[in-house]
């Protein structure tokens, strides 16, 4: 018989039911993308699907290519982990300390209301161009990691946290068994919203603050030049990275839980 | 030493659901407490776990006690199994063999591995029940456990508490006349509702 706590959380609708229908939704709309390039007749205006995924094939395989990938996902990510690891940090306090709180609030709410470009220039000053993108992702994060968590533990069952006062569960116990899994769909939740964002984020501070060899200069250039195919091509470069990087990093979350709560 | 419940009010906003209750429930003994609803019998089951403090009078010899309880919710974590529920409170003072006679007492032999979120109304309350029985305690608190089971279940059930329950203080509450004679308490509180 097994001695250790095992978690079975609940399984999702993993979406293999509609896989079929989402690709034909996919499909669907590069043709529409196709027949729309073919209605112009000018690349400049509208490349056609074709001539991006050609020049997707040219850029994979130069290799300025991966440099350039390489810098960019460093730095958003590196901002991305430390806001997160900030973002609970503090969460964490905040519910502890409600002086915490009310200190840390007008911060969060400053970091939220202000418009990511003004952030940008205003950090241009401060900060070299080539690290600004770990702070701008690191500020669009912050405050989605550090609401969501705060809230999620707020939210964990008053009830369950009776029944474990009642049987004094020790505090590490409750955190494994009883914190982690009430809290566990508000950081998914908030790791979904800001990894979209600060990859948004991190590269508008690179097509702003222009640092050599990043994505954000590509993007750049392909402006100043009007090459609108270099354009198309590293944008679907960034979704592709941001949808892959999401994709691991929620995947290897769920299994780090997993592995907690039935270690 | 004897639990006191001396002079105890307690109000929930404007609402007094106690009004000076002063019972003595005995050490290792059974005492039954009964009344119908809205009597205020969950009130003084939160004031023996401590969740609540009396707005008047005083509990005496509960605070220094190792107690174990069925709510009147089952309180138990959705995500974990039966097994790993009762593991929670007391995974260094239970043995496997314990688990798999407790599972058997109460017929929860087939579902013990589940996630509670997948079992019956009656399931889930047995496993709070064994939860209560099987943690380390000389107190065990409950509140209307056999709620949602069968005649024949309850029965059985009963048993299981007063086998388990042996030497310990059992709190036992209640608003079925029946239950109450199943139980055969050593002693019987009547909570009486003024209007």
């Amino acid at each position: 018989m097994m001695r250790s706590i095992t978690n079975d959380r609940a399984k999702t609708d993993n979406g293999t039911k509609y896989t079929g229908i989402r690709i034909l939704a996919v499909f669907f709309w590069i043709v529409i993308w196709q027949f729309a390039s073919m209605y112009l007749k000018q690349e400049i205006l509208l490349a056609s699907p074709v001539s991006v995924v050609r020049k997707l094939f040219e850029l994979i395989f130069s290799g300025n290519f991966w440099k350039s990938v390489g810098f960019s996902f460093v730095r958003i990510v590196a901002g991305f982990f430390l806001a997160m690891l900030l973002g609970i940090f503090l969460a964490i306090l905040a519910y502890w300390s409600k002086i915490v709180e009310i200190l840390i609030s007008p911060v969060i709410t400053v970091v939220k209301s202000i418009p990511v470009a003004s952030f940008i220039i205003l950090c241009l000053i401060w900060i070299p161009s080539r690290n600004l993108s770990v702070f701008i992702s690191f500020l669009m994060v912050l405050p989605v990691i550090y609401t969501n968590i705060l809230e999620g533990i707020r939210q964990t069952d008053r009830k369950i946290l009776e029944m474990a006062k009642v049987f004094r569960v020790n505090l590490r116990r409750q955190i494994r068994y009883i914190y982690v899994s009430q809290v566990l769909p508000y950081f998914l939740s908030a790791c979904r919203l800001s990894l979209g964002m600060c990859w948004k984020a991190g590269v508008a501070a690179e097509v702003i603050g222009v640092p050599s060899g990043s994505i954000g200069e590509k993007l750049y250039n392909a402006k100043i030049y009007l090459n609108t195919p270099d354009l198309f091509a590293w944008t679907i470069v960034i979704i592709v990275i941001s949808f892959v990087f999401e994709k691991c990093f929620l995947g290897i979350v769920s299994r780090i839980v997993y592995m907690i709560e039935h270690r | 030493m004897d639990i006191k419940v001396d002079h105890v009010s307690k109000a929930y906003g404007k609402q007094q659901v106690l009004r000076d209750l002063s019972c003595v429930l005995p050490e290792g003994k059974t005492t039954c407490i009964r009344g119908n609803s809205g009597c205020g019998k969950t009130t003084l089951i939160r004031l023996l776990l401590g969740l609540d403090v009396p707005d008047k009078g005083k509990i005496e010899g509960i605070s220094d006690r190792k107690i174990s309880a069925v709510f009147q919710e089952d309180r138990l974590c959705e995500n974990l199994s039966a097994a790993s529920n009762i593991r929670l409170v007391c995974i260094e003072t239970i043995t496997d063999r314990e688990l798999e006679e407790a599972y058997k007492a109460v017929a929860l032999t087939e579902v013990w591995q589940k996630p509670v979120r997948e079992l019956s109304g009656g399931m889930r309350r047995r496993v709070s029940i064994l939860r209560a029985l099987l943690a380390e305690s000389d107190c065990v608190i409950m509140d209307e456990p056999l709620r949602g089971l069968d005649e024949k279940t309850k029965a059985k059930t009963i048993d299981y508490i007063l086998k388990k329950t042996e030497g310990k203080t059992l709190i036992f509450v209640t608003h079925e006349e029946k239950e109450a004679v199943w139980l055969k308490a050593d002693r019987t509180v009547d909570i009486l509702m003024k209007y």
